[in-house]
């Protein structure tokens, strides 16, 4: 199902046939710091991209401008133009909420609901809209299995979500977010706080759900961005010759295979090896 | 290794662990300041203990003398012959802490709310002192506007039913509530504005609106401190001595009319203890009865809300 293409545009980025997000000169300010700019780049639809680079460089800004959670950071502010399929994201005729609800986000720290397994799965779709019982139970069940926890889980869905283990619980946040039923998953470092066996088993969960969901996430595991990914955008801080501090600029996105293999820019090469931090 | 025992001057073998000056100088300020804490402590404990105990001699030597039903409908204690039917101050009680409630519990945790998930910063900034000074108004002040402005103005206008005698139950239950409205306000506040930001972002990125994050997120991560600031404005109201006494009047009157002048507990303790009750007397030992009551009501209200907090209290990190 992936729409590979090795088409470029006359700036030479990288076209998909139907992309789910193009972003076009994007630049994200916080009040009046330009955390990252001059980002030019298409995500392809049902499969994984990457975000890679080091600390600061503003991957979770990128992230979190593709559902509009900067809104809710005062002073944030998104320039330039980010798509949606034909629509405009930032359209001030389009709502932040409707956009949350079909680009859903995974978070560097499980965050749970203190509530209970199944609670936490139902408060999405109720939300949006009336579901009955057994309708509910039908999207938790589906929503559970999907993200592989289901069976981890099924005798005990009204015991608090913080019984679980760390990785259970970012599996339970996988599952909630699919439980709206969104075309998109944002995961921002969805393993960085879990251990190599509960981060082995969300990996082959993404792998799983390229199928039928379209995520973008953001790791600085390289192993992890070289097995999950098909694409990769590795970005770097360059001091801002308009401020003293240092500015996120996207240096090179491509496929996964060439970034890691034979990258373009010498500056991916030597951070993919390692010999960048 | 080698450095350390170099740098202890060491004769004995393992004397190199042995604390040096410093930390010497540190363990006995330590134990200072733990003493210090110890007495802290046991005061406490010492001065609660000590009210307890003085309550109880004269309460329990009245009951042996209190021949009329308790839970008659005449109070009045300092009578001859005295009647104590403590209905009239229960009733008195319960209208005015109610009424007090209805203000204080809506429109704090509203205004709590508002704060914690709506107010912007600037905003946030400026309204958390005001609500900080409306709770640190003497309460005198408070009595005083509700026995001059609002008796007069608003309830002898709007509430016809009552015995108009310028005191009035529901004048001293709106003040109670503008008493305990901060109260409610800044700690739910506190507890609300705890809750972790990861939480309100997971119900954001499932495309709640911000007021699902609020009412169906933040409130019940907020829980344990929503029902404790709401105990503690109870416990609040339920001893406000001076709004009562001022507003409400002294007249224990059996009605649930909140129009009508009412007594309550604390009311009570407050006007018989400012009059002269000789040590011994029948008035002098209505007042520990009365307020042996007043300490086990608030005592049992605080066991409750301890134990509330505690079922719904969630740990996230
Ligand atoms: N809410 C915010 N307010 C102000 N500045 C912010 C905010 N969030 C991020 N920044 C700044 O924007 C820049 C990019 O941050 P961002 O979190 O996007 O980096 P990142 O690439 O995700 O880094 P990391 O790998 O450490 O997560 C940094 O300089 C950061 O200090
Ligand atoms: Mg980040």
């Amino acid at each position: 199902m992936t729409a590979t293409s090795t088409e470029r545009n006359a700036q030479g980025v990288m076209e998909f046939i139907d992309p789910v997000f193009t972003l076009s000169d994007v630049a994200v300010s916080y009040s009046d710091f330009l955390a990252v700019s001059n980002v030019n780049l298409q995500i392809p639809s049902m499969d994984v991209t990457a975000f890679i680079g080091p600390s600061g460089c503003g991957k979770s800004t990128i992230l979190r401008s593709l559902n509009r959670t900067n809104d809710l950071i005062p002073g944030a502010k998104v320039h330039g133009k980010i798509s949606y399929h034909e629509a405009d994201l930032y359209d001030p005729k389009a709502s932040a909420v409707e956009v949350r609800r079909r680009i859903g986000m995974v978070f560097q720290k499980p965050n749970p609901f203190p509530k209970s397994i199944y609670e936490n799965i139902a408060f999405g779709p109720k939300v949006n809209g009336r579901p009955s019982k057994s309708e509910l139970d039908v999207i938790v069940e589906k929503s559970l299995r999907s993200a592989a926890l289901w069976d981890e889980v099924k005798d005990r869905l009204n015991d608090s979500a913080l019984s679980l283990s760390g990785g259970q619980q970012q599996r339970l946040c996988i599952a909630r977010s699919l439980a709206v039923d969104p075309e998109v998953i944002l995961m921002d470092e969805p393993c960085s706080a879990l251990d190599p066996i509960a981060t082995a088993r969300i990996e082959d969960l993404m792998i799983e759900l390229k199928r039928d969901y379209t995520i973008v996430i953001v790791t600085h595991n390289m192993q992890q961005a070289a097995r999950v990914s098909s694409y990769t955008a590795f970005f770097v801080t360059e001091v801002n010759p308009l401020g003293d501090r240092r500015t996120g600029k996207l240096v090179e996105f491509d496929s996964t295979s060439k970034m890691f293999s034979n990258p373009t820019d010498p500056r991916t090469e030597a951070y993919v090896t390692g010999k960048m931090g | 290794m080698s450095d350390l025992s170099k740098a202890g001057t060491s004769t004995a073998e393992g004397a190199w662990l042995a604390p040096s000056a410093h930390l010497r100088r540190r363990n006995f300020f330590q134990s200072i300041a733990v003493n210090v804490m110890r007495i802290g402590t046991l005061v406490t404990a010492l001065i609660t203990t000590g009210i307890i105990f003085s309550l109880i001699p004269p309460t329990i030597e009245l009951l042996g003398e209190i021949t009329t039903q308790v839970f008659g409908t005449t109070w009045a204690p300092l009578f001859l012959p005295p009647e104590f039917g403590i209905l009239p101050l229960i009733t008195g009680t319960f209208v005015i802490v109610i009424i007090a409630m209805f203000i204080a519990i809506p429109f704090g945790l509203a205004a709590a709310l508002f704060l914690s998930d709506y107010a912007s910063f600037n905003v946030r900034r400026v309204v958390k002192p005001i609500l900080e000074i409306l709770a640190g108004i003497p309460t005198v002040v408070l009595g005083l506007f509700g026995l001059y402005v609002i008796n007069p103005g608003l309830v002898e206008k709007y509430w016809p039913i009552g015995e108009s005698v310028g005191y009035s139950a529901i004048g001293a239950g709106l003040m109670t509530g503008v008493l305990t409205l901060p109260i409610v306000a800044s700690v739910a506040d506190d507890a609300l504005s705890a809750v972790p930001r990861a939480m309100r972002e997971a119900g954001f990125a499932l495309g709640a609106t911000r007021r699902e994050v609020a009412t169906k997120i933040v409130f019940n991560a907020g829980i344990s401190g929503v029902v404790a600031a709401v105990i503690l404005a109870f416990a609040r109201a339920f001893g406000e001595t001076t709004v009562a006494l001022m507003v409400a009047g002294s007249y224990p009157k059996l009605s649930l009319n909140p129009g009508d002048p009412m007594q309550t507990m604390a009311s009570f303790i407050g006007f018989a203890g400012i009059g002269d009750q000789p040590t011994d007397s029948t008035g002098y030992k209505t007042i520990f009865l009365v307020g042996s009551i007043l300490f086990l009501v608030t005592l049992v209200f605080n066991l409750l809300g301890n134990r509330i907090i505690s079922r719904f209290r969630e740990v996230y990190e």
